[in-house]
């Protein structure tokens, strides 16, 4: 551990869903290196504590923004700052999505969850320069209508297509019940050409990657990212290990080719 | 051993004298001493303060001093602690942050500087361990700024190794009893008809200019060739050892091995063996805050892969069985090290032998793993 946090102020609260917040942050003073999408943040909240958060949104001015899901201690203390709070920022850290290999090509991303929140800017990224890129499908899982994340931008966004799924659906529900494996096969994509973008919780992602590189996706064009326990996001720790795989260094986006073996033994 | 440059000999005096100037420069001596029935490494201000006469006897689950006649300071294996104590210390502030009334923070690093420590009979094997933790903490992309700090600023003086303990395995972990590099200052303790001596071998500029300053000769043969046959003869009287074969294989291949279960039976997942290794490194974080609560610090603190929230996530733990995690520590500490830092974890000191609850025998479960798997994992 080496980094001490940079304070970083929190210039805007959006709520998302019952449980889930999102906080636009400017730089009170000098701002952290510029993330890239699928790199993470540790985020110190005073007296809770510290986690890693991906960046939802990523500013050229140094603002950033982060989507989080209260699930404990500091995760709850996050969501409950206000604008004009103070937090202490450490990163960037761990590889990113590296979205400008896929250029040229189809490219589909895959979010269950919360796990839409690394997503996000690597699909802005993608719609902001529509002639690099191939066709650009997103299609978003979630447990209830209530909990999607970004509903609006899901339905103003110029995708080639965009597909939402929910496990448990409301009254006013219109749209598809069931995983998001279910819906994928809609979305126009190239499979031994494109690139998919995958993140969720650890089955989701499995039952993912694995319908995708039984399509044809070559396993190093499927990137997802990983959660484990991280205390310093620095290597120095132990906690993120995945066998081989440091994750806070290694990852958090790997590739399939990388992820299928280890996800794949029980407790490891 | 093998010998280079031209190498020195002290008599007990100049070990005195030794300490005395390491003292005098303001550094903070280190060393193995007596204290509660076994040898433990604790600050020394003099030379007498040395475990001069005791000897250990080792097995697994077993640890007792033993008087020994020839009155030899440093023909003991290795201890509860190891180096890491002083070097990565089992609790350490990172940084505190401070609130004022505006809601304004400040985050402040702890970077006091730490003390300069001179450590005084480090083992070959300890030498490896900190050498592991050197590219553990400080050879990646970030550096572990307490460690980096008090890591550059210390001196190692070597003891090597004439005494090996039924628990020791450092020569087939790829180490030996011959001190390798990284010392300021390498001894080799020698006690015969000649009188109570050390063998002098100097491995930096700074060593050269230590030695300078104390008492000492030139070696003369018959101390070179008693140093070199009791090292060499160490060699040979290793206690226990490894299967002599691709470790890193074997147990990248033994994930689904029935052993694990057999192993999870006997371990209390206690952690002891982490505490004692010289290179477990792992640590988590906790949060202390005053009770204004416009002061907070975090603190790090030693951590053990046997805990079950070692590996928590919201929904649980990734490895809630003990099998998991003996399973984690060991394919780590022989296995994936390699992946994560360019080497085994493992430098054969047998500390997790001796202070393990259950008496569970690191080179045992591993031959049995061999056992088992044997002819998948030969190449
Ligand atoms: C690279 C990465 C990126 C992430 N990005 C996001 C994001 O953008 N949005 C979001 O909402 N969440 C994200 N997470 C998950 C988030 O870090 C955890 O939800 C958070 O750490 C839980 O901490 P807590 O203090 O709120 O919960 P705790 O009070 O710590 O307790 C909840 C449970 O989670 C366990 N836990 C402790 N540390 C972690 C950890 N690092 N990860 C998961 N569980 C942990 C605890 O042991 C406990 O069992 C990310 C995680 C990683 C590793
Ligand atoms: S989070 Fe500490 S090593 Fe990865």
């Amino acid at each position: 551990m080496t980094a001490v946090p940079v304070p970083y102020r929190v210039v805007e609260r959006r709520r998302e869903t019952a449980d889930s917040v999102t906080l636009r942050l400017e730089p009170v003073g000098d701002a952290l290196a510029e993330f890239a999408p699928g790199q993470f943040a540790m985020v110190h909240c005073f007296g809770r504590g510290e986690i890693p958060l991906s960046v939802s949104s990523v500013q050229a001015t140094g603002g950033l923004a982060h989507t989080v899901r209260g699930v404990g201690a500091v995760s709850d203390g996050l969501c409950e700052t206000r604008a004009g709070d103070v937090l202490g920022l450490r990163g960037p850290y761990g590889t990113g999505w590296e979205l400008e290999r896929a250029r040229g090509r189809d490219v589909l991303v895959v979010a269950g969850g919360i796990g839409f929140a690394p997503l996000r800017p690597l699909i802005l990224r993608a719609l902001a320069e529509p002639e690099a890129y191939g066709r650009v499908s997103v299609v978003v899982g979630a447990r209830t209508p209530a909990d999607l994340i970004s509903r609006e931008e899901l339905e103003r966004w110029r995708t080639a297509y965009t597909g939402v799924t929910v496990d448990w659906p409301d009254t006013a529900w219109r749209g598809d019940v069931g995983v998001v494996t279910q819906v994928m096969g809609r979305a126009p994509f190239d499979p031994g050409d494109g690139w998919a973008f995958v993140c969720g919780p650890e089955p989701m992602i499995r039952a993912t990657a694995r319908d995708l590189a039984h399509l044809g996706v070559p396993p190093e064009r499927i990137r997802v990212s990983l959660e484990r326990n991280m205390r310093c996001a620095t290597g120095h720790c132990g906690h993120c290990q995945l066998g081989p795989v440091l994750v806070c260094r290694d990852g958090p986006v790997v590739g399939w080719d990388m992820a299928e073996p280890l996800l794949s033994v029980r407790e490891l | 051993m093998t010998v280079s440059a031209p190498c020195a000999v002290i008599d007990k005096e100049g070990l005195d004298a030794l300490v005395a100037a390491l003292v005098a420069e303001g550094r903070t001596v280190v060393g193995p001493t007596v204290r509660d029935g076994a040898i433990v490494l604790a600050e020394l201000t003099s030379a007498d303060r040395l475990p001069y006469g005791w000897g250990v006897e080792l097995d697994a689950g077993r640890y007792r001093l033993v008087p020994r006649a020839d009155g030899a300071a440093f023909a003991h294996s290795s201890g509860p602690q190891s180096w890491k104590s002083f070097l990565h210390p089992a609790r350490e502030r990172l940084w505190s942050a401070d609130r004022t009334p505006q809601g304004d923070l400040s985050f402040t690093a702890d970077d006091a500087e730490p003390p300069s420590y001179a450590f005084l009979g480090v083992r070959p094997c300890d030498l490896r361990a900190i050498a592991i933790q050197d590219r553990v903490l400080t050879g990646g992309r970030f550096e572990d700024s307490g460690y980096g700090r008090r890591r550059r600023r210390a001196l190692l003086i070597a003891a090597e190794c004439t005494e090996p303990g039924a628990t020791c395995f450092c020569v087939s972990a790829g180490g030996g009893p011959a001190a390798g590099p990284g010392y300021d200052l390498a001894l080799t303790e020698v006690v015969d008809g000649y009188g109570h001596r050390f063998l002098v071998r100097v491995g930096s500029e700074e060593g050269a200019r230590l030695l300078a300053e104390v008492p000492h000769r030139s070696a003369d043969q018959v101390t070179e060739a008693a140093a070199c046959g009791a090292v060499d003869a160490a060699r040979g009287r290793m206690g226990r050892a490894l299967p002599t074969v691709d470790l890193r294989t074997l147990l990248g291949a033994s994930l689904a091995a029935e052993r694990w279960d057999d192993v999870a039976a006997r371990c209390l997942t206690c952690g002891n063996c982490t505490m004692v290794c010289p290179t477990c490194f792992c640590t988590t974080t906790e949060e202390v805050t005053d009770l204004t609560g416009d002061h907070t610090e975090r603190w790090q603190r030693w951590d053990s892969c046997f805990d079950l929230d070692f590996s928590s996530l919201h929904e649980g733990p990734v490895r809630s069985s003990g099998r998991s995690r003996y399973r984690q520590w060991l394919t780590h500490k022989l296995g994936t090290w390699h992946d994560q830092f360019g080497s085994s974890g493992c430098v054969g000191c047998g500390r997790c032998i001796a202070w393990c609850p259950a008496g569970i025998d690191i080179t045992e479960e591993v031959a049995a793993l061999h056992t088992e798997l044997g002819a998948e994992t030969e190449r």
